[in-house]
């Protein structure tokens, strides 16, 4: 098949070979292989390009820590995707593999010039070397930059695929199927809890999945576990495999990703690609094990470069030889098994070099049985091999002199730094830590939450250790939830690899250390160096030699980085670790695609889209929608060949000259109700209320404490203890919402009930000089003549035989009513009045027709004229202030110094003088000429064309704007300054003689 | 995310059903108008702010829709214990993180 497969080993099916491309090339791996196992299998390590440098890299890990070979994966259109780990993607027939961060190709790729010139890059760079000169940025640098960064590229089409999200309650859930994981989740479940058990690759089994010379029980290690596995279902514990615990949130509320798709070769039809699960947990054990640290010296990151365990799990679970000539440079005794693992299975290990100066005989007489020659107390000052590692430098330290170097040639260099308990999890509960100073590393302490951290996720090591650990902390959360479950008997383990190490900085070396390329994060690029310069540059806080230098930012989270990073910066600044700090660990736990987080609210279901009964009828007469807050309105209804502002003109001439016909359901209605609604209205509303007569309505203003405008609308009082309340389309949430607070915290002892009605009504707006001669005929209860149905009033009557809610309001300035009849009825009644209609050319329009008409009669609308800093003084609106009233919300706040001080912005028309519309939000001046920049004075809040008023008409807030009318302001635009008059807002009929029928 | 107890439904339910309202017995004055410029400005913007326990206002909006008091710890983000509104403050020391 190829020749780094050995045969006998691992866990991958060699009898069904699969084949897969990489960057177009096709290669074959068996079943159960990964992108990066059956690579190697081919001899294949180059497997990417850095994110800085360039420099070719190829994996140096076997799991989802992996920092460097990271791949895109493809599977049609539409599902492409970037940064893919290979050591964690599973191959399958067909699968297409590309590449990174390179040009034109892998092997020759011109962007490794950055390489060379790694002075510009070095700590900092991005606040460095940009900086100058200031003509470069927009032609020079800013190119480069996006060219240069961000991992891989974006896909284009749209992802086909649909993703899930689930709810899964449950008594224990232990996060990681190694053994520390199995023990746990076995002893919590013998007394029958619901457990759960996740773990995040392909099988459960962690390291025993690495290391089959393990007898548990008498029994080979995978023999165990396999019966491990059937006696947890047996006990009806869930079992999930490929999914990810990606965060720990309050509570016991874990996020899982559980991908589903991304390992088949077809797809299953329905079966969406991968499954959120909000886990609430009533205890978690996490049980994540531990991860390997590189070592960090000049050349660590060539690719054949790696960590001794994932070389060893490579060979062991999928029975690939990294390399048939490896040399191991070790701080840690497990190094020393993953060499006598690959001697074993044929490879020819060149040395075992350890930087300690001894360590146990069982180790050297393990080494010296396979003929391994070993050289203690010698450190690894560089390699070797353009695209592949070709030699280890190693010289003798002495005393803490680095001696004379000598090259190993070799094909692989297996490296340990030792092990870091993975913190991930538990650090996202806010769980405190403590520097350990045997093993330099942090250890769990404690967490606020219903959690236990168990195995060398606390810094346990060997296999007997953790599952007896495991089952500890198992029994452990099961009494925690009221059981009493009995202690059961150590397992007996051989063939454990218990065994030590020290923690290292960067290796002694005898090259310039200015010029040594030893690496501590992969992914970004960041050199020990790096660490260095950024302390002597200043930065002393662990968080910022991390931003400085970009260290640990990258997706990997530093999972292999932070450890190495905080010995080195600690050395630097001259301080104990546990002074300098670990940087925070953040959720995901790995990189999690958008899909699973958005789950079901894609398109359609990102975000609610409120339509009203009549919605339907204007989508059939061709309306064009806009949405305002969650509703989508019909905006403006163009006939054949009209354009937006034509079919504007028509509907304002068309309502102004005969009837128009307006869906305003959206408009908020609030029923206030009960004894002491008038009272209620008192306070909440600056009008006064209580002169109001059943039957008739009032405009009414919201202010909050602050004296502010909140809201407005017409208020109906139906009767002495009910007002119908409208609010604006996008307030009416907000202001039920204020309603029930001042009721229920302020006021409780007034009885009064609100309920939100917007619902439950559709409301038609007729407007026009004929809206009453159209409507007449079809209303019973109600005579619509001035005298028995004046403007501003109010009835509960029947139209065109429907119970309705019938208003005389205008929000045009011409005769109007709002009609109101139960939701389901309002496209009915619609019809109806639009078939009366035809006789007098009824003209259905849109929001922007009713904004013009609504313009021209300088009718404010809230959110776009007013901005929360207006009050009804600034507006002109004194008139809508009840002065006899003892207290309104906002009245205390309208007396405030700054609201009653001179120079306030107030709202104002425009003309401008060459009949040009102009902007919404543009800023006015009261001087052109003065220097830049300009004292700007107000701004424009609302601006149409007027068919009615001859010219486009504008309306503005501006500072003193009530008592400088007539005078000219200016609008500066891009091209040109503006004149404007300040006038009146109200540009027509301002004596309100169209109101009248 | 959370759990909150609902003093109304007596029930411990998801954040989700639930927005936050501010600090917590801060008192409308019975009569505004006679409140001077400072005193009308405290009430209105100034807040204590507090690193550790707040007494804050929730409102269970997706449920009974009413408001309630809490006192919940800035640092842990817990929720030391929630009361109808109108109840007096809790004694602080009396109170310990009973939810995890």
């Amino acid at each position: 098949m190829s020749n780094y497969r050995v045969s006998g080993r691992g866990r991958v099916d060699t009898a069904r070979p699969i084949s897969f491309t990489f960057d177009g090339k096709t290669y074959r791996g068996a079943k159960g292989d990964t992108v990066a196992s059956a690579l190697l299998a081919n001899g294949v390590h180059l497997m990417g390009r850095s994110f800085k440098y360039h420099r070719p890299r190829g994996a140096v890990a076997a799991g989802s820590e992996e920092p460097n070979a990271l791949i895109g994966t493809r599977r049609g259109p539409g599902r492409f995707e970037p940064n893919t780990r290979a050591t964690v993607q599973e191959i399958w027939e067909g699968l297409e593999t590309t590449s990174q961060n390179k040009f034109p190709s892998l092997k020759f790729d011109v962007g490794a010039v950055n390489d060379a010139a790694y002075m510009l890059f070095s700590a900092g760079f991005y606040y460095k070397t940009f900086m100058w000169p200031r003509s470069f940025w927009d032609k020079v640098y800013e190119p480069f930059i996006r060219a240069a960064a961000g991992l891989g590229v974006s896909p284009k089409e749209e992802d086909p695929d649909h993703y899930a999200s689930r709810y899964l309650h449950c008594d224990v859930l232990v996060v990681g199927a190694g053994p520390t994981g199995l023990a746990a989740a076995r002893a919590a479940a013998v007394g029958g809890l619901k457990v759960v058990l996740v773990d995040e690759n392909a099988e459960a089994g962690g390291t025993l999945l690495s290391e089959p010379q393990a007898r548990i029980d008498g029994r080979p290690a995978w023999d165990w576990l396999t019966a491990e596995l059937a006696a947890l279902k047996e006990l009806g514990v869930k079992i999930m495999t490929r999914t990810t615990a990606i965060g720990y949130y309050h509570q016991n509320m874990i996020g899982m990703v559980e991908k589903l798709t991304d390992h088949l070769p077809a797809l299953p039809a329905d079966t969406p690609r991968e499954r959120m699960w909000r886990v609430r947990a009533r205890q978690v054990v996490l049980a994540q094990g531990a991860l390997e640290k590189p070592l960090v010296f000049h050349g660590n990151d060539r690719p054949g470069v790696m960590l001794a365990g994932s070389a060893q799990t490579f060979l062991n679970r999928y029975g690939v030889l990294v390399g048939k000539k490896p040399v191991v440079i070790t701080s840690h005794d497990s190094a020393w098994y993953a060499a006598f693992d690959l001697q074993d299975a044929g490879a020819k290990v060149q040395a075992i070099v350890d930087i300690r100066g001894t360590v146990s005989e069982a180790l050297l007489s393990g080494a010296r049985s396979r003929g391994i020659t070993v050289k203690l107390s010698h450190t690894a000052t560089g390699t070797s091999g353009r695209l592949r590692v070709s030699s280890l430098r190693v010289n003798p330290v002495t005393n803490g002199a680095v001696g004379a170097g000598e090259e190993i040639s070799c094909d692989a260099v297996l490296m340990s730094g030792g092990w870091t308990p993975s913190l991930h999890l538990f650090s996202h509960t806010k769980g405190s830590l403590a520097w350990d100073d045997d093993r330099t590393t942090f250890l769990p302490k404690d967490t606020p939450e219903d959690c236990v951290i168990a195995g060398a996720s606390r810094g346990l090591w060997g296999i007997a250790a953790v599952l007896a650990d495991g089952a500890e902390k198992g029994r452990a959360v099961a009494e925690a939830l009221g059981q009493t479950p009995a202690p059961a008997a150590a397992q007996a383990v051989e063939g454990d690899r218990t065994g030590s190490g020290v923690s290292m900085t960067e290796l002694p070396t005898d090259r310039s250390p200015g010029k040594a390329k030893a690496f501590v994060d992969y992914q970004n690029d960041v050199t020990a160096k790096d660490l260095r310069l950024a302390v002597r540059e200043g930065m002393r806080s662990i968080e910022h030699v991390k931003r400085y230098t970009t260290n640990g930012m990258a997706t990997d989270q530093g999972k292999m980085s932070n450890i190495n990073g905080l010995n080195i910066a600690a050395d630097a600044l001259g301080k104990k670790q546990p002074q300098v700090g670990l940087t925070t660990f953040r959720p995901p736990y790995t990189p999690t695609t958008f899909g699973a987080f958005a789950g079901y609210h894609r398109g359609g279901h990102f975000e609610v889209t409120r339509k009203t009964q009549i919605d339907s009828w204007a989508e059939e007469h061709g309306a064009v929608f806009e949405p305002v807050s969650q509703w989508r309105r019909a905006w403006y209804f163009p006939k054949p060949g009209e354009d937006m502002d034509t079919a504007v003109r028509r509907e304002c001439v068309a309502t102004r000259k005969s009837v128009g016909i307006f869906d305003a359901s959206t408009l908020g209605k609030i029923e206030v109700v009960g004894p002491d609604a008038v009272e209620f209205m008192n306070r909440m509303y600056t009008n006064p209320w209580t002169k109001l007569a059943p039957g008739r309505c009032r405009y009414g203003l919201l202010l909050g404490d602050d004296g502010y405008i909140r809201d407005d609308g017409v208020i109906g009082r139906l009767s002495e203890d009910k007002f119908h309340v409208t609010t604006t389309t996008g307030g009416a949430a907000r202001v039920l919402n204020m309603m029930e607070d001042y009721l229920q915290t302020e006021w409780p002892d007034l009885n009064v009930w609100l309920t939100s009605t917007t619902e439950q009504w559709s409301t038609i707006a007729l407007n026009g000089p004929d809206a009453a001669k159209l409507l007449a005929p079809f209303v019973e209860g109600v005579e619509l003549t001035e005298d028995a149905f004046p403007h501003m009033s109010c009835v509960e009557c029947t139209v065109a035989g429907l119970p309705a809610r019938l208003f005389r309001v205008s929000f045009t300035g011409e005769i109007g009513f709002e009609i109101n009849v139960r939701a389901h009825e309002g496209r009915k009644l619609w019809e109806t009045l639009w078939e009366a209609g035809q006789q007098y050319g009824i003209t259905a329009y849109g929001t922007e027709t009713m904004h013009v008409l609504r313009a021209e009669k300088g009718y404010i609308i809230v959110g776009q004229d007013t901005d929360g800093t207006v009050t009804p003084y600034d507006c002109g609106m004194g008139w809508a202030v009840g002065k006899k009233k003892p207290d309104f919300v906002g009245m205390r706040g309208l007396a405030r110094p700054d609201l009653v001080a001179k120079g306030r912005k107030q709202f104002v028309g425009l003309l401008t003088e060459d009949k040009s519309r102009l902007e919404e939000g543009a800023q006015i001046v009261f001087d052109p000429k003065q220097a830049i920049p300009m004292k700007m004075v107000g701004h424009v809040t609302s601006s149409y064309l007027s068919d009615t008023v001859g010219q486009p008409i504008a309306l503005a807030v501006i500072e003193g704007g009530h008592e400088r009318m007539g005078e000219t302001v200016y609008i500066p635009m891009p091209d040109r300054i503006i004149a404007a008059k300040i006038t009146d807002p109200v540009f027509v009929d301002p004596e309100n003689t169209r109101l009248k029928i | 995310m959370l759990l909150i107890h609902c003093p109304y439904c007596s029930e411990t339910l998801p954040e989700v059903e639930f927005t936050y309202a501010g600090e917590a017995h801060i008192v409308r004055p019975e009569t505004p108008s006679a409140q001077s410029d400072a005193d009308w400005e405290g009430f209105l913007f100034l807040r204590s702010n507090v690193r550790g326990p707040h007494y804050e206002r929730w409102r269970h909006l997706h449920g009974c829709g009413r408001y309630f008091n809490a006192v919940r710890d800035t640092v842990s983000d817990k929720f030391l214990t929630t009361y109808k509104a109108g109840e007096p403050r809790p004694d602080l020391s009396t109170l310990t993180v009973t939810q995890k």
